[in-house]
């Protein structure tokens, strides 16, 4: 619990000062656009990886078909614009039967 | 918007009670990182059995696009204390909002009173979802596993929709796949970076 604690301070003082740095730091510096560039798509492409490994794998193992199956239905809709609300519920749901059906 | 945020802080405090995480994480996560899609990365790896470090680091790298807000919107987050507590509401929606606005005063307002309204909306969120999820016996019999990935996904699609950023992802989607087996979790997200530098490796697209 202590090291959980500790990671998460060190996330909220780092996050902290990233957001900081800018107000401070803006009279004195620009940044350049290829730079900002770079950090936006990082972000995205991080979270797309977690999307993935989260969907795929329980640690080191490709453990379920009704966790992905359900990932690929709230995908579909988000993809149509359905609202937040129903992505969730649809990934969720459809997870939910297929284990009710028997499916890992 | 405050709806939106309070339904995805919901969804956090939920999935993050129902993966096996203490209650307590998922609200001192909002209090003291205040940034949904780092909260996601955290908990996805540590839940994922991931080293803490290595959560912290993709959590950091996730923020770190706020040192380019606060170079774009840090004229209306004030100056001493203010600064300080301008800086904690800084998040995605209150950056978009004052950047909606033309003029100082009025950009000034939008981004305070976003940001505000937004921290207040997503800890109550992850409070309710908190205390919401102790309440589930069986989060995998409800599906709860497949609503983390969705929420995330739907999260960043519109990001995806940009050509060049989706082919980053995609690759950086390969290199974490084919290594997840071998490696501690964690370690496969921050290595699909790499994806990012087969991007900047192409030529940039040419100004018609």
């Amino acid at each position: 619990m202590t090291t959980l604690v500790a990671a998460v301070l060190v996330l909220g003082v780092g996050t902290f000062a990233f957001r900081y740095a800018g107000p401070a730091l803006r009279e004195r510096m620009t940044l350049p656009p290829r730079v900002e560039r770079l950090l936006g798509m990082s972000t995205i492409v991080l979270l797309a990886a977690l999307v993935a490994t989260s969907t795929m794998l329980d640690g080191r193992e490709f453990d379920s078909v009704a966790r992905p199956a359900g990932v690929v239905v709230g995908a579909v809709l988000a993809w149509r614009r359905a609202p937040f609300v129903v992505v969730v519920l649809a990934a969720a749901g459809t997870a939910a039967v297929l284990r009710l059906l028997g499916v890992p | 918007m405050c709806v939106a945020d309070g339904v995805v802080g919901l969804s956090f405090g939920a999935i993050t009670v129902g993966e096996g995480l203490p209650v307590w994480l998922p609200m001192l996560l909002s209090v003291v990182v205040f940034a949904g899609a780092a909260q996601f990365m955290f908990v996805g790896l540590v839940a994922s059995g991931g080293n803490p470090v290595a959560a912290v680091l993709a959590g950091l790298l996730v923020n770190l696009r706020h040192v380019v807000f606060g170079f774009t919107v840090g004229d209306v987050v004030g100056r001493g204390w203010q600064r300080a507590a301008g800086s904690h509401v800084m998040v995605d929606e209150s950056v978009a909002f004052a950047l909606a606005q033309p003029d100082g005063e009025r950009r000034r307002a939008a981004y305070w009173g976003c940001g505000v309204l937004v921290f207040v909306c997503w800890n109550v969120g992850v409070l309710a979802g908190a205390f919401l999820g102790t309440a589930v016996s069986d989060p995998a019999a409800l599906g709860l596993d497949a609503a983390f990935p969705a929420v995330l996904l739907a999260l960043v699609l519109p990001a995806l929709r940009d050509r060049s950023t989706a082919q980053a992802a995609a690759v950086g989607v390969v290199v974490a796949l084919a290594t997840a087996p071998f490696l501690q979790a964690g370690l496969p997200v921050l290595l699909a970076l790499s994806g990012v530098v087969v991007a900047l490796a192409r030529p940039e697209p040419v100004a018609a």
